[in-house]
């Protein structure tokens, strides 16, 4: 039996975060966690999250009190087997707290996005993590860019290089989208995965970004495809949410769109509302939206049908819904060819690697790695 | 996306503008050389170094000395202005605007009204305002309230470097005559503010955060002082909505409205003079139109009625601060 003091810190969710508030422990002190159970609410300036337990052991010992705000990596609990003395555990915290260095908002360690040239296109991405194992790529859906993957991003890249490319139009890439149509874009992603020169790659997309890595699957030699929420398996997509989430002109009126995207309304934050208003306002933002919407999505209808490009994916291939999707329904996983593996998730809406993140994390890690 | 400051932020939009758009032209003192002397280019680019750099981009056609001759280089921008350029001019010190009122305020804010719409004036004056320097009465002054009076003027009030290059880009673009405030106590204030050009639509506050105890409306540089207001306040268990009004004309009359109703109490934040000022236009607003919303009466935090002091203890007592704020949020609620 092991006799380890594990300790449980404050998480960082993307590269900007220094600091999170624990708003509420959602367990008591002294009970059984399984790694992956919900354990806290935690809140940082992006975004409002359920934070699941990163140990399976007993949790001994609240260190952070509700309410607290506290750095990334800060001591928020501590778990340890019943039969480790709680005098060993106020050791353990004091050594701990004694040499804890919190982040500083300067400190430049972190990767940096680096633009890459694609055909007329500057396409933005962000590498974490490396490693000899082949690399995984990120594409975003509408509206959202390779920051929307701050719960996974990292978490993948733990044994090999993991890639999150900004769409055109989208983050920081430039803002001339073509003709925004998928597969257009579906040229842009091998034309950047050519210009990275890896050889081969696992792809992971969610929603319009999960149309174009199907798109793109048949393109370029693939490990893997994981698609969270895609479009291209059916004609329903919510055409308010799109025309909505482009003409909202304040947080106030957008607000009621965000919370289409998700299960648990309240992980809307208002640093989320004024990052996408910040975002529409950049020249050629609203122009590129609306181009992907006209092309792709008119009349709340989409135009694109990937069926038949999935079946011929001969790589392993997991698509992955939110019961909940108010967006693009979960039944466009119903009958899908049998070389896909479906997983339906429960209490989640169009984000579920946000929502869900350890189980969208395992089931990408599981078909990358089976691969 | 990097930090900027409040000045780079400002250097930043115009550089773009003249990138994309040959007719932006920068003209003001020393805002293309001004060391004092033939031949020496970009050693100022303004008095305090917002335009600096412009002059070698952009070359000695776009980027103009003037002579320390506010009337003549401003009534000159609201001729190219009406004549097809898209001037950005600086003038040094709000406080010198007196000596070309009539070009801004009988002309320039006249044209498209007097000519039937059929002109348009797109010029914007780069202005700074505000104490907090240590410049004496004659430096310190936030007139944006005088330009506010006039009809056929934007007058924009940024809070922030965020703000500041979104503002000033769509002010370029305006084809109105825009007074654009810039705070020098502000200058090196930075945040993140975005590489790539954007606007932020004039007459369209910002609500900074939003409480259920009280509604504070603050205006450029008190935006923040607002802020650290509301930040002691929540300790104290009274959560505030902060407005940015971010434009004093246009005013985004219904936002303020719609926060005072869900609040009941209201506190306006203005550097400038208290008489005839954004505090007594704001309060007006309200006891007009959402009188029956207010459960306590609204409270002006601004200077008293005197000129700004020289004396660097009575200046910081002059400057309304986030302990007056608190003060005056207490008051409404007593």
């Amino acid at each position: 039996m092991t006799t380890e003091i594990v300790p449980i810190i404050m998480p960082k969710w993307g590269l900007a975060m220094l600091e999170g508030t624990l708003t509420t422990w959602m367990v008591e002190e002294g009970v059984d966690l399984t790694n992956g159970d919900e354990i806290a609410e935690i809140e940082s300036t992006k975004i409002a999250n359920v934070f699941e337990s990163p140990v399976t052991g007993t949790l001994r010992r609240f260190v952070a009190a509700e309410g607290e705000t506290l750095p990334v990596g800060a001591l928020l609990a501590v778990s340890a087997p019943a039969s480790v003395p709680d005098a060993d555990i106020d050791a353990f915290i004091a050594d701990f707290q004694e040499n804890f260095v919190p982040p500083e908002a300067d400190d430049e360690g972190g990767p940096e996005p680096v633009m890459v040239e694609v055909g007329d296109h500057r396409i933005s991405v962000l590498q974490a993590g490396e490693g000899d194992a082949d690399p995984i790529l990120l594409i975003h859906g509408f509206g959202a860019d390779k920051n929307g993957w701050m719960f996974n991003h990292t978490v993948l890249a733990e044994d090999r290089a993991v890639y999150a490319m900004d769409l055109p139009g989208h983050g920081a890439s430039s803002k001339t989208v073509g003709s925004g149509d998928i597969q257009e874009m579906a040229e842009i992603v091998t034309g950047l995965i050519k210009a990275l020169e890896l050889t081969s790659v696992h792809l992971v997309g969610h929603s319009l970004g999960g149309a174009v890595a199907i798109a793109a699957a048949g393109d370029v030699p693939i490990k893997s495809l994981s698609v969270i929420a895609p479009g291209g398996l059916g004609v329903e997509i919510n055409g308010e949410f799109l025309q909505g989430f482009i003409d909202a002109k304040r947080g106030k009126h957008l607000k009621p769109h965000l919370e289409k995207l998700v299960h648990d309304k309240s992980l809307i934050s208002r640093d989320m509302m004024d990052d996408i208003q910040k975002f529409k306002r950049i020249d050629g933002v609203p122009a590129a939206l609306q181009t992907f919407v006209d092309v792709n999505f008119e009349g709340g209808q989409q135009k694109a049908d990937l069926k038949e490009k999935l079946a011929a994916i001969s790589a392993p291939v997991a698509v992955i819904w939110g019961e909940g999707d108010e967006i693009i329904p979960s039944s466009h996983a119903d009958g899908l060819p049998a070389n896909v593996s479906v997983t339906i998730i429960k209490e989640a809406g169009h984000i579920p690697q946000m929502e869900k993140a350890s189980e969208v994390n395992d089931i990408i890690s599981a078909n990358v790695k089976g691969a | 996306m990097a930090k900027k400051s409040y000045r780079q932020a400002i250097n930043e939009a115009i550089a773009q503008e003249m990138r994309r758009d040959e007719d932006v032209v920068v003209w003001g003192e020393d805002n293309a050389g001004g060391a004092g002397g033939d031949g020496e280019a970009d050693a100022w680019g303004g008095v305090l170094g917002v335009t600096k750099g412009l002059q070698p981009e952009f070359g000695d056609e776009r980027v103009l000395d003037t002579p320390i001759s506010e009337s003549a280089f401003i009534g000159a921008a609201a001729g190219a202005a009406a004549t097809g350029l898209r001037p950005v001019v600086e003038l040094m010190f709000a406080d010198f605007m007196g000596v070309c009122f009539d070009q801004i305020y009988n002309q320039a804010a006249k044209f498209r009204y007097m000519f039937g719409g059929k002109a348009v004036t797109p010029m914007v004056i780069r202005t700074m305002y505000g104490a907090g320097f240590r410049a004496a009465s004659q430096h310190s002054q936030a007139l944006y309230p005088l330009f506010t009076h006039i009809p056929g003027l934007k007058v924009i009030v940024p809070s922030s470097p965020y703000e500041a290059k979104g503002l000033m880009i769509q002010a370029i673009r305006d084809d109105d005559p825009c007074i654009f405030f810039e705070h020098k106590v502000m200058y090196d204030d930075e945040e993140e503010v975005p590489d790539d050009p954007y606007t932020i639509p004039f007459g369209e506050a910002n609500v900074t955060r939003e409480g259920d105890d009280a509604t504070i409306v603050a205006f450029g540089r008190m935006v923040q002082m607002a802020d650290q207001a509301a930040d002691i306040l929540e300790k104290e268990g009274i959560s505030c909505t902060v407005v940015d009004p971010r434009t004093t004309s246009p005013l985004d009359e219904d936002t303020i409205i719609e926060c005072v109703e869900d609040t009941g109490h209201l506190v306006i934040v203005d550097e400038a003079y208290p008489r005839c000022s954004m505090a007594s236009d704001v309060s007006g607003l309200i006891s007009q139109n959402a009188f029956k919303a207010l459960r306590g009466p609204i409270q002006m935090v601004t200077p008293p009625h005197t000129p700004v002091p020289f004396a660097p203890e009575l200046e910081d007592l002059y400057i309304p601060s986030p302990e007056k704020i608190v003060a005056a949020v207490k008051a409404s609620r007593a």
